[in-house]
């Protein structure tokens, strides 16, 4: 009775997607900009109302650094995601339209896909949800890259150095960026529920548009401005819905919350965000050209945007991300409020690296000390552009990086007490230099990672980094 | 000459990573006369943004206008790479504040 009930819902998906060919607008829901960041539960029902085609939904980001594509660790909460998830899975099911999301996990490699799928499994079973799920990894094995390399088919992309296989060896996880195509031949062999790997952002929004025969230039560029959710809009948001209509020449957004709006600027202005160059945004496979866009006010909280044109490249490229072990971290926190000590701060700061260099001298030790000083040049480091910053307190940051969480342990706690100690010329306060908030004072950061790949690779099939996988469920 | 403090003809100055290796700064003017007095200025040139992070001009990936957005970008060489070891922003989102103390000359531009 089950299977019967999901082979029916599978069909009403098909039915669905065969009878978005003749139609003339493909509409598409953004319940947030990163699954797992929330929507109001009002807007997201504002966002129904308006009978959407899709639900899509990125859920990861490079932004929040290289450790979590090296630990397999997510950094957006379970909890938070479940949340978010419960709300959209019901949605889908009930309405018998697909649910892509892009990045899974937040980084997209195999841990972070198959967290946010023991999230949907448990879920479906709680809440009795059936439907026909596609998995989609996008994780690449060193030797594959190897491979590639010695046929010439890597390239740095931007600043990053040329690859060497050493380096692919060093790698932790590496992950290739897909583009639309896993994602259609998921949606094509009947999977209403999507769950894909590392995804070119737009791509989970596009997807489904350019199967259905939609421009891409215009798929993708609509794509670019939902994946943040409602952050296109004034006032923005990261936890809000985007409603985008896409049609055969043209496409709208606006926010389903009557508390926001999309403006002229707001759209225009958020195809800068994150990107080098805002005229042409490169992906998968080619670029979105925007020289020839325009937007337009729509009503009152929609805009209308035209013009865009996807140029396809001569060689399909997919970006590798790859990251590799460095070692393990503990960090100090502690407070500065004596100003004869802050006047020579950086004097004192050369003595403890002596001491603690000197000490450990002998012991075989490699490591990574490191002092943020927060009050004088903490946020900006070497782009500070204050050479002296008056500063009646300074907060500090001490950190070790070593080849071991012990080895981390020992250079930490070892900068810290001589920190403490250390005498300094004019010094009354004779007890102690350092205020510490918490005890204990030293907390591990666990494994440290740097990313080492951010290349393109040429690949003669989209497909063949990333493989499909059907579940039912 | 006569000038005009940038913070008074923009509403958005911000940075943000773009990508592990780079950092990019927009500038969204209120107006596009503010847009074009500064476009027109060339007081946002590549030199000038090499200066204001003391980088080398080859350091300063590229600079464009976006009349669409009345938007202006720079992009940089990220100082290192998202997240390695001395890391001081890993989003790159506190790094805006040099393009803060810019001013814009209001020569005559009949």
């Amino acid at each position: 009775m089950q299977a019967r009930n999901a082979i029916d819902r599978s069909l009403k998906v098909l039915a669905k997607s065969k009878e978005l060919h003749p139609m003339k607008e493909m509409r598409i829901l953004s319940p947030t900009a990163i699954l797992g960041y929330g929507f109001p539960e009002d807007s997201f029902r504002e966002g129904l109302r308006r009978d959407p085609h899709v639900i899509a939904v990125d859920a990861g980001s490079t932004d929040p650094g290289p450790y979590y594509l090296g630990a397999g660790e997510c950094f957006t909460a379970g909890a938070a995601v479940k949340r978010d998830l419960e709300i959209l899975l019901a949605a889908v099911v009930e309405r018998g339209i697909p649910l892509l999301i892009g990045t899974a996990g937040g980084s997209g490699g195999r841990p972070h896909v198959e967290r946010d799928l023991s999230l949907i499994r448990k879920i479906a079973c709680e809440k009795g949800l059936h439907f026909k799920m596609a998995l989609i990894q996008a994780e690449v094995g060193p030797e594959k890259v190897i491979n590639y390399l010695r046929q010439g088919r890597v390239t740095p992309l931007g600043p990053a150095p040329a690859l060497s296989e050493e380096e692919v060896g060093r790698s932790a996880r590496i992950v290739g960026q897909m583009g639309v195509e896993p994602l259609m031949k998921a949606l094509s062999a009947g999977a209403q529920v999507v769950l894909a790997g590392r995804c070119y952002d737009p791509a989970v929004f596009a997807a489904p548009a350019i199967e259905a025969g939609f421009d891409p230039g215009l798929a993708l560029h609509l794509g670019k401005i939902m994946e943040c959710g409602a952050i296109a809009a004034v006032p923005g948001s990261g936890s809000d819905c985007l409603y985008g209509r896409l049609e055969r020449d043209c496409f709208e957004v606006e926010p389903t919350t009557p508390a926001r709006q999309c403006t002229e600027a707001s759209i225009a202005a958020h195809t800068l965000y994150e990107k080098s160059n805002p005229l042409l945004l490169p992906g998968p496979g080619g670029m979105i050209d925007l020289n020839a866009s325009s937007f337009e006010q729509s009503g009152g909280r929609a805009v209308r945007v035209a013009g865009s044109r996807f140029i396809p490249a001569e060689k399909y490229t997919v970006k590798l991300e790859g990251v590799k072990k460095a070692g393990y971290r503990t960090v100090s926190i502690a407070g500065c409020r004596d100003p004869i000590m802050i006047r020579q701060i950086d004097e004192l700061i050369g003595a403890v690296r002596e001491r603690v260099t000197d000490n450990f001298r002998n012991a075989g030790l490699n490591f990574f000390l490191d002092f943020r000083l927060y009050g004088k040049d903490g946020v900006m480091g070497a782009l500070e552009p204050q050479a002296v910053v008056p500063c009646h307190e300074l907060g500090i940051v001490i950190e070790a990086v070593a080849g071991t969480q012990e080895a981390a342990d020992a250079v930490c706690s070892f900068a810290r007490s001589t920190m403490l100690h250390t005498s300094y010329p004019g010094r009354l306060a004779t007890a102690g230099n350092l205020a510490f908030p918490f005890s204990p004072s030293d907390f591990r950061g666990g494994e440290v990672y740097r990313f080492n790949i951010y290349h393109l690779v040429e690949v003669n099939d989209p497909l063949e980094l990333f493989s499909v996988e059907l579940i039912d469920l | 000459m006569e000038t005009i403090k940038i913070t008074d003809m923009v509403s958005v100055i911000r940075s943000k990573n773009s990508g592990p290796y780079e950092l990019t700064f927009d500038v969204i003017f209120k107006s596009r006369a503010d847009y074009e007095r500064a476009r027109r200025s060339g007081a946002l040139k590549k030199e000038r943004i090499a200066e204001l992070y003391h980088l080398g001009k080859d350091e300063v990936l590229g600079t464009v206008w976006f009349a669409a957005a009345l938007a202006f970008k720079a992009t940089i060489v990220r100082p290192l790479i998202s997240g390695d070891p001395g890391e001081t922003d890993v989003y790159g989102a506190q790094q805006h504040v040099p393009f803060l103390s810019l001013t814009i000359p209001v020569a005559d531009q009949t």
